[in-house]
């Protein structure tokens, strides 16, 4: 590497509901990033003439989300006109691969300073918006096998034996740390007010979360792919799975990650950049990695993607301090706890997306501010942050305190 | 033009009749195209031509393309494409024509023959049940290629559309009126003054909806979102249906989700690539072999021995237990007057109560009306008494599978028949030579092998004893028709044919399970391979218990009659594994469980002692534990063929997809070497039994008679 790859700083909007009672609904897609690219701007008095690119992750950029969204946002929040935008999709990836990307332009020595990160409003751009002949080809479909992804987490909980009561008390444990976390003010580095053109607060910290839930209330709820299952989904994924008799459906709006709206933004840049506009940074990143699994189940990259990080970087599990997979499923997370044995304790320390939500290309970048704020606060080195992906994509990021 | 009558009237109104020379029905065969080209140059030549009505001399519409063709078909080629085009063209350019064109349909028009329909602006069917329209090709592994799957989405919108593509719906005139398919239905003299009559009142119809500006397809376009849920969970409900075995459907759903995508004449292009790609699948020609040409062959008796035709008007039927009730049962729906016959009046009325639930069910789902419940029922007379037989036309026994009790029933009874009755006896097991022995009159005697259930299972496996004489054959099989069954004759042996190809295949599922596959891999394997059900599952239904009892009735036979006989020869892992299972209490479904553990709530899960019989950790491949499951079957049917236990290959075909399950894809089991290529069959066959035993051994010379024909139609 030409360069050490610097993480200068990440924000993120708080998480809301990602429906039309959400508190975050009322505001445009463009308007959670402009946001973001304001509180960056000012609170380290950038010249964002010096940004050499914007990358924003969004899965789904069509209609309002749509036509090079974040190029769009750097006009309307006032940067310079020289800064460049591109909108990323690598399905949940979308935000930690702008992030991995920026890194590794600026590791090549070839870019300077660069932004990455993501913004989803799933309240007005629902899941499934941008059609694709992944579901709605049929000859693809076919051939490919795709089913919903929840088959595939209901799959591997059924393969690895995970019971209802498994998944839903990791949900339990997922909403207890976010409440925790949230309420101790952990997040207020991070988190940036989402306010109205009055200077009016719309929303201040999440409020997705559920301190109040309980194993009877998330036990209450009904599976939410034996429906899909019966269809038909059931039987394409069990014709790849040939040992699995049945699948036991045990993931419900509980135990999933939650449907929000929300965006991130990451500032990652070289040593000079920072030295030049007086930044300092925060940590740097140690290595990145993609891979790919099984399509149909879908979700089980997070482990191999993690180890192809670790390998890279020379380092085994036992030199992570803190481990973030984000909770696309209980099951997911489960799974990449077994994988790669990490405890408890290490394991997405302050909750996740099950509690907080998964707004789909932002997600990628919150976790990156969710663990330099752990790191920090625990005065730990190294933390690990790794994703599901669709199409058995895997990615993972291991980044550092400096 | 010959087959085209073109009649022009004063108000400039011109008639086609469509009346092929030299056939019954109108085809789309090699004269077709030309002629339509003709007649339209000629229409187009018209200065005063104010409407078009398309019509036809014979009984029927138009019956579509010629099968042989397809068959004959073999490379997916651009002259193939070419030729497809060709023949859809002149649909296009009737539909372009600039005066309105009617159908005047007084009869069937399935096929090419709706898809010209739909190639007009409007559609007139005659009010009578048998003018019937749809687009059957998907059942035989075909789209409709003349536009029928671009425009029938086009006209009824993607949902309407499907199941008449997908599964090949037929309506009758009113159903197609209110789906849409036509837009009036008057009374067959009616059709041409209709169609008069609309050209009349609407001069300027002469554009169809998708070749109008702004045109929208009904109930939502390809991006309306509910058009887009259904498409997203159409193909996995496609594959739970088909499992991926049927190119036919997969190829036309993808078709008609497109069409609504790009432009309608792309759209046509895109669909004759299609039929291009399934005209040369085995899965296209082994449908019309088996279930075209096939059925055919055994309908019109091909396959029938010679003579005057029988009918039976009086019948009796030994034992009112399942195979008895449901027999009476298939009797009474027929029409056949039968007498029930069983030692208790209890037991017997409880058979014909068989009748009475089956016929309320029916009416219960509207399709059977009170009156017909009584007539039906009418026909069956519980009795006790062997004097309630007499005179009967046929008799069959199906009393309890036991020897002694057989030998017995049969003589007592015997005195009952008409004097130029047959007998017939619904053994599954025992030869029917021996029981023949204990009738008076041999030649009269023959094995008549209904399946369970009777009512959903129509199909007979007639079995011809030593002695049986060829004109019993032919009343047997005139019988069997006249109750609206298929006949399949096969010669005395062990197992007959369907038991010992039936056992071969649970008998393979036991292997694979001492082989070490997981029990659910193993049941997964039939699935895939197109299999009803699995091995595991089927052996549960059939239970161990009585599996254990044919196997023991044939030792014993053997020793009585100091043989050696070869039944069930190969089938070492269902003698091991069956003991087994039986010895642990595992007997079957019916003996409270077996390969699996039922519920009380219906459901059942795989039993996890099954472990204890995997003898190796050998890992079976998938595609090896489908090929054993479906080449054991296929094995075994060539022997019966290669032993003269079956005579044609369509029988072994058919008896084997209807008896069985033989995965109907395939064409049936001969049909399935035929597939694969009868020297790769050889070669795989040898493979396997070089890895997993000499059950897969087969000599050289059985597969002789394959080469030597190209595929049988009968």
């Amino acid at each position: 590497m030409a360069e050490t790859a610097y993480i200068y700083d990440a924000i993120r909007t708080p998480r809301s509901k990602g429906k039309p009672d959400g508190t975050l609904h009322e505001v445009k897609p463009i308007d959670l990033v402009t946001t973001l690219l304001g509180e960056m701007q000012s609170r380290h008095d950038l010249d964002t003439a010096r940004v050499d690119d914007v990358m924003l992750g969004c899965v789904m950029p069509v209609m309002e989300q749509g036509a090079v969204l974040p190029k769009i946002a750097l006009q309307k929040a006032g940067w310079s006109d020289k800064v460049p935008g591109a909108q990323v999709n690598r399905f949940c990836a979308s935000g930690l691969d702008t992030f991995n990307t920026a890194a590794a332009k600026v590791a090549s020595g070839w870019e300077d300073l660069v932004c990455a990160g993501g913004f989803e409003s799933m309240s007005r751009v629902p899941m499934g918006a941008d059609g694709g002949p992944f579901a709605e080809d049929p000859a693809t479909a076919i051939q490919t096998g795709f089913v919903p992804q929840g088959i595939g987490a209901d799959l591997i909980a059924t393969i690895e034996g995970w019971s209802r009561d498994d998944v839903d008390a990791f949900a339990l444990e997922s909403q207890k740390r976010a409440a925790h976390a949230r309420d101790s003010g952990w997040f207020d580095r991070s988190v940036v007010p989402v306010k109205d053109e009055n200077g009016i607060t719309i929303l201040e910290r999440d409020d997705f979360i559920k301190p109040d839930t309980d194993m009877q209330k998330l036990g209450a709820l009904k599976p939410s792919f034996a429906g899909p299952g019966a269809m038909g989904f059931d039987t394409v994924a069990l014709a790849r799975y040939p040992e699995v008799e049945r699948i036991n459906h045990v993931h419900t709006p509980g135990n999933s990650s939650g449907i929000v709206d929300g965006a991130s933004l990451v500032m990652v840049g070289s040593e000079q950049a920072g030295k030049d506009l007086g930044l300092t940074p925060r940590g740097r990143v140690v290595s990145i990695a993609l891979t790919s699994t099984d399509p149909t189940i879908m979700l089980t990259g997070p482990g191999p993607a993690s180890e192809k990080a670790l390998a890279k970087a020379g380092l085994s599990i036992e030199d992570i301090d803190l481990v973030e997979i984000n909770e696309a499923f209980a099951s997911v997370a489960l799974r990449l706890q077994r994988d790669l044995d990490v405890p408890d304790e290490k394991l997405n320390v302050v909750g996740g997306a099950i509690a907080m939500g998964h707004p789909l290309g932002a997600t990628g970048g919150c976790l990156v501010s969710t663990m330099l704020d752990e790191l920090e606060r625990r005065k730990l080195k190294r933390a690990l942050i790794c994703m599901c992906v669709g199409g058995g994509m895997g990615i993972a990021s291991i980044i550092e305190r400096v | 033009m010959s087959d085209f009558i073109y009649e022009k009237d004063a108000d400039g109104i011109v008639t086609v009749t469509m009346d092929m020379a030299g056939q019954s029905a109108n085809t789309m065969n090699a004269r077709f195209v030309p002629g339509m080209q003709d007649v339209i140059a000629k229409l187009r030549a018209e200065e005063d031509l104010r409407g078009v009505i398309f019509a036809s001399a014979k009984k029927t519409f138009f019956a579509g393309g010629d099968l042989n063709d397809i068959l004959a078909t073999t490379r997916a080629d651009a002259e193939t494409f070419a030729y497809i085009e060709a023949n859809k063209a002149v649909y296009r350019d009737l539909e372009r024509l600039p005066v309105p064109v009617v159908a005047a349909i007084n009869g069937a028009a399935l096929g090419g023959g709706y898809e010209l329909c739909l190639a007009c602006n409007h559609r007139i069917v005659a009010d009578d049940p048998k003018a019937v329209v749809g687009l059957p090709e998907v059942t035989l592994g075909l789209l409709p290629g003349a536009g029928g799957v671009v425009r029938l989405t086009a006209l009824l919108g993607l949902e309407k559309a499907l199941p008449y593509l997908l599964e090949g719906k037929q309506a009758k005139p009113q159903q197609a009126l209110s789906e849409g398919m036509v837009d009036a239905v008057v009374a067959k003299d009616e059709l041409i003054p209709a169609a008069r009559a609309w050209i009349k009142a609407n001069p300027d119809s002469q554009t169809q909806p998708w070749d109008r500006k702004g045109f929208r397809y009904p109930n939502g376009d390809a991006l309306h979102p509910r058009i887009r849920q259904t498409i997203q969970v159409s193909s996995a409900m496609l594959f739970q249906k088909t499992r991926g075995l049927l190119p036919a459907p997969e190829k036309i759903l993808d078709i008609a989700v497109n069409s609504m995508r790009m432009s309608f004449d792309a759209a046509l292009r895109m669909e004759s690539r299609g039929i291009v790609a399934l005209m040369t699948t085995p899965e296209c020609k082994a449908a019309i072999t088996t279930f075209f040409f096939g059925m055919q062959a055994i309908r019109s008796g091909k396959v029938r021995p010679e003579g005057p035709q029988w009918k039976a008007s009086k019948a009796a039927v030994l034992g009112a237990g399942m195979m008895g009730s449901g027999i009476a049962y298939a009797h009474a729906r027929a029409g056949l007057t039968t007498a029930l016959k069983d030692m208790e009046m209890a037991r017997a009325e409880k058979g014909k109560a068989y009748s009475q639930a089956l016929c309320d069910k029916a009416i219960k789902r509207g399709r059977m009306s009170e009156e017909a419940r009584a007539a039906l029922l009418d026909k069956i007379t519980p009795v006790t008494d062997d004097a309630a037989c007499k005179g009967a036309d046929i008799i069959i026994e199906a009393v309890f599978e036991d020897i002694d009790l057989k030998e017995t029933v049969i003589p007592e009874t015997w005195k009952q028949l008409a004097d130029d009755g047959i007998y017939g006896s619904n053994t599954s097991t025992l030869p029917i030579s021996i029981l023949a022995e204990s009738c008076p009159d041999p030649t009269r005697f023959i094995g008549l092998h209904f399946f369970s259930p009777v009512d959903k299972m129509k199909v007979v496996e007639i079995i011809m004893g030593e002695k049986t004489s060829a004109e019993t054959l032919r009343r047997a099989y005139d019988y069997v028709q006249q109750i609206g069954y298929m006949p399949i004759v096969v010669n005395d042996s062990r197992g007959f044919f369907t038991s010992r190809v039936f056992g071969t295949f649970m008998d393979e599922g036991m292997q694979l399970l001492q082989d070490g596959m997981s029990p659910a891999a193993i049941e997964r394997a039939a699935w895939k391979a197109g299999m009803p059900v699995g091995p595991l599952a089927v052996s549960d239904e059939v239970s161990q218990v009585l599996s254990q009892k044919v196997r023991r009735t044939h030792e014993a036979l053997d020793a009585r009659l100091g043989v050696e006989s070869d039944f069930g020869h190969h089938n070492t892992a269902s003698a091991r594994v069956v003991d087994a299972m039986i010895a642990q209490g595992r007997g079957g479904r019916h003996y409270g469980g077996g390969f699996y553990d039922y519920a009380s709530d219906g459901t059942k899960s795989l039993w996890p002692g099954l472990s204890q019989f995997a003898q190796g950790n050998a890992e079976v491949p998938m595609e090896d534990a489908i090929d054993r499951l479906l080449y054991r079957q296929a094995i075994e049917t060539l022997r019966c063929l290669d032993e003269g236990v079956l005579n044609t290959e369509v029988e072994a075909n058919l008896g084997g997809i209807f008896a069985i399950g033989f995965p109907a894809h395939t064409g049936g089991a001969i049909q399935f070497i035929r597939g694969i290529g009868v020297d790769a069959f050889n070669a795989r066959a040898k493979a396997l039994a070089e890895r997993y035993g000499e059950r897969f051994a087969i000599p050289d010379a059985a597969f002789d008679r394959l080469r030597d024909s190209a595929a049988e139609a009968a």
